[in-house]
């Protein structure tokens, strides 16, 4: 957008509630207005997308420079021109700053149309906000407290309209409380570019709907729930679960694909209700899809770890860390760095990547890499990628070959025997393509995870470790950049940090000296990994800093990118007999 | 600092006590007195006798939910009280109306709501906040259990309490 690159525009004078500014060309009156410190109120317009005008609320005063005979502004006593005030107000959203203009936002002709329009956008509303989702973070009740009355002269009945519509699988309308601005419309049209909302019916009687045969169903409909400025559109997930006042809003990225879209994390008490997307325009403008946005559930799942096993006399029975840990660093140093491999994963972080390759290197083995994931992905935000930190894992894990490409290798030497003790961290080994049986017959056998799957029992040693939410870390995304995770809630029952248990594992094998944060752990990468050094977790900020020029990294070898695919075939595959089972 | 409070000085008839045990000694003969003219109120025979006819309108007792007319559940566990509570003694966990309900049009109601009523201090903020007339605090003050759980008044207990109510703002019925 051209107001977010001030230097190429050349600047316009304007003049706001009586204080000249200076903005540069293409500015909206109504951004110009937030910008010099007066809010309009607005309710159809959003800054990502188009201004169709329709609601109303921004209206201001507005005035252009007043002409002499000469074509030249009038200039008052202080130098500054003189401005021909319109008799009508204008809305601010759908014009651009123009030289010498004049804005007034606070007048009695402005506040008394704020209070009109409230007024009008009042009269068919529900009074439901003790059931609404969207009470406060409503902006009619904001507005309403702002510039509206708090008593109404409408004497008639109210418009009665469809209440709990199911417009597609995970968005519920209430047409009673929809004010008709559009916002949803124009986001399937211009974002999602699903054009399935429209508008039906006239005059008090307009409703919002789906086409007829049609739902929205899109990957992003979710993000119609987050810009409708009122309670008509809800989220069937979210829907009655909690008032938003309770939620504790904890900023993270969300790490179902490379794209890392940052995220608020809405909790309560250690649950997790909703994700919702946060602005930044270097990774997901005001976006995040709907798969991304509810992948948070497994967290919560019955399969989920909760204690550390270790294997006794055939069976897993639960234990205390100190001795899953050193029986986990016992069992691996039985054997040569030959015969021992450690399969990672690209959903964690840096710090624990990292970690990996400490422990790697202390019990001597090469075989480590992680496994490759890959989806259809689309051009708005869902990436291809869906390992979160494939270049995070680039970068540490500092294998000539691409993350991922040596997996099979690894998978083969599994089969032949050649691996003794097998290390599995946060991945199925679904994964792998080796038989269940192979993997049960191996004498060591760690997996470290959230969710208890077919491995995990049969492991040797199980460690339950930590999901997104419940951690800090830092993952470069996609395109280079490196974000960072912050811990919304306290991990269930025994699990563990995961870069608390590799530490430890690390210290039981006999390697490494003490790390007592994680922020250690980042100041220890930045020795290693030039893109880290001189950054800090406070540095990365809540952003996130580019520190990977993609185009910058050498080409991916043919052979790497056969090998990945191959393993993504393997996945897909096994997966498709998973579901066929089930 | 310390400071250095000097005795009193007593003169000769303090010095005695006897006017002063002669004083005391009337006081207590005319209790006595007024104790067998029976004009000395003494304490209520609680719990013979109970508080209840006595307890003024305003009195803020256990709070308690109510039901309206038609049998509803006023409560739409909007969860105001549970935020303005101070001791935080509320605890409510929201449900949504099946579409087959009688009351189906208010899409929402508690399907638990718990009053720790250890913790509640009858400061009566719940009643005052409630934007559907929904809680109102009870003349009930023996509050009693065995165990901490018995304390905990579930939905049942709560409404079991608060009884219906006549004469409410019904916002929620179908109009005209």
């Amino acid at each position: 957008m051209s107001d977010q690159n001030p230097s190429s525009q050349p600047m316009l004078n304007v003049q706001i509630d009586s204080v000249w500014h200076q903005f540069p060309k293409g500015t909206r009156i109504i951004e110009a207005c937030e910008q010099a410190g007066s809010y309009v109120p607005r309710y159809c317009y959003h800054k990502k997308l188009s201004s169709p005008g329709n609601c109303r609320m921004c209206l201001i005063e507005m005035g252009f420079p007043r002409l002499g005979p000469d074509r030249k502004s009038e200039l008052g006593a202080d130098g500054k021109p003189l401005i021909n005030w319109m008799p009508r107000p204008q809305i601010s959203c759908a014009q651009d700053v123009a030289e010498g203009i004049g804005v007034r936002t606070n007048s009695p002709l402005v506040k008394e149309c704020q209070r009109g329009v409230m007024e009008f956008l009042l009269i068919n509303h529900p009074l439901d906000c003790p059931i609404c989702d969207q009470a406060g973070e409503c902006r009619l009740q904001e507005f309403s407290v702002d510039f509206g009355t708090s008593q109404s002269r409408f004497l008639e009945h109210k418009v009665k309209k469809p209440k709990n519509a199911v417009l597609g699988p995970r968005v519920t309308l209430d047409d009673e409380r929809c004010i008709l601005c559009s916002r949803c419309i124009r986001f399937c049209q211009e974002i999602a570019h699903d054009d399935v909302l429209g508008f039906v019916d006239r005059g008090s009687y307009t409703v919002l709907t789906a086409h007829p045969g049609k739902e929205l169903e899109n990957n992003y409909s979710l993000n119609t729930v987050d810009i409708c400025p009122v309670g008509a559109l809800t989220s069937t997930d979210f829907r009655f679960k909690m008032r938003v006042w309770f939620l504790k809003e904890t900023k993270s990225i969300c790490t179902s694909c490379a794209t890392g879209c940052n995220t608020i994390i809405g909790t309560r008490e250690d649950v997790i209700y909703r994700q919702t997307p946060r602005e930044n325009d270097a990774v997901n403008s005001c976006w995040m899809c709907d798969y991304g946005r509810l992948n948070f559930k497994y967290l919560e799942a019955k399969k989920r770890l909760l204690e550390p096993q270790i294997r006794r006399e055939g069976k897993l029975v639960h234990t205390d860390w100190s001795t899953a840990i050193a029986q986990a660093a016992l069992q691996l140093k039985q054997f040569s760095g030959t015969e021992i491999a450690i399969i990672a994963s690209g959903r964690m972080t840096n710090e624990e990547l990292w970690l990996t390759v400490q422990l790697a290197q202390s019990l001597g083995t090469h075989y480590i890499d992680i496994v490759p994931r890959r989806g259809r992905g689309d051009d708005i935000l869902l990436s291809e990628d869906r390992n979160p930190n494939t270049n995070g894992a680039r970068l540490i894990l500092g294998s000539a070959s691409e993350p991922g490409a040596n997996l099979l290798a690894i998978a083969d030497a599994v089969k032949s025997g050649q691996i003794k003790a097998l290390a599995i961290l946060k991945e199925n080994t679904m994964h792998l393509g080796v038989p269940l049986e192979r993997l049960a017959q191996l004498p060591v056998f760690i997996a470290m995870n959230i969710l208890s799957n077919e491995a995990t029992e049969k492991a040797t040693v199980v460690l339950p470790a930590c999901g997104f939410v419940e951690k800090r870390g830092s993952m470069i995304n996609g395109k280079g950049r490196l974000q960072r995770l912050n811990r919304a809630v306290r991990p269930p029952g025994n699990a563990r940090d995961d870069w608390e248990i590799l530490r430890d594992l690390i210290q039981a094998v006999g390697g490494g000296d003490s790390l007592l944060s994680i922020d250690d752990v980042f100041r220890r990468i930045g020795e290693t990994v030039p893109q880290f050094a001189g950054l800090t977790f406070s540095k990365i900020g809540d952003l996130g800093v580019q520190i990977l020029q993609m185009e910058e990294l050498p080409p991916t070898h043919p052979s790497d990118e056969e090998k990945i695919e191959q393993a993504v075939a393997i996945q897909a595959r096994r997966r498709a007999v998973r579901s066929e089972s089930t | 600092m310390a400071i250095t409070v000097p005795r009193p000085k007593l003169n000769w008839r303090e010095r005695m006590y006897l006017p002063a045990i002669v004083a005391g000694l009337a006081i207590t003969i005319k209790h006595f007195k007024n104790m067998l003219l029976g004009r000395t109120k003494v304490t209520m025979q609680y719990p013979e006798e109970k508080w209840d006819s006595s307890l003024p309108d305003h009195y803020r007792g256990a709070p308690a939910l109510v039901r309206d007319e038609d049998g509803r559940v006023r409560c739409v566990a909007c969860q105001l009280c549970e935020f303005i509570c101070p001791p935080r003694a509320i605890k409510i966990i929201p449900d949504e109306i099946p579409s087959t309900d009688r009351f189906a049009k208010v899409e929402k109601y508690p399907e638990e709501f718990d009053i720790d009523m250890i913790r509640c201090i009858f400061c009566g903020m719940c009643e005052e906040v409630c934007p559907e007339q929904a809680i109102f605090l009870r003349k009930d003050y023996a509050i009693t259990g065995f165990t901490r759980a018995d304390m905990i008044h579930d939905k049942e207990k709560l409404l079991e309490i608060g009884g219906v109510i006549h004469g409410v703002i019904l916002k929620w019925n179908e109009k005209k």
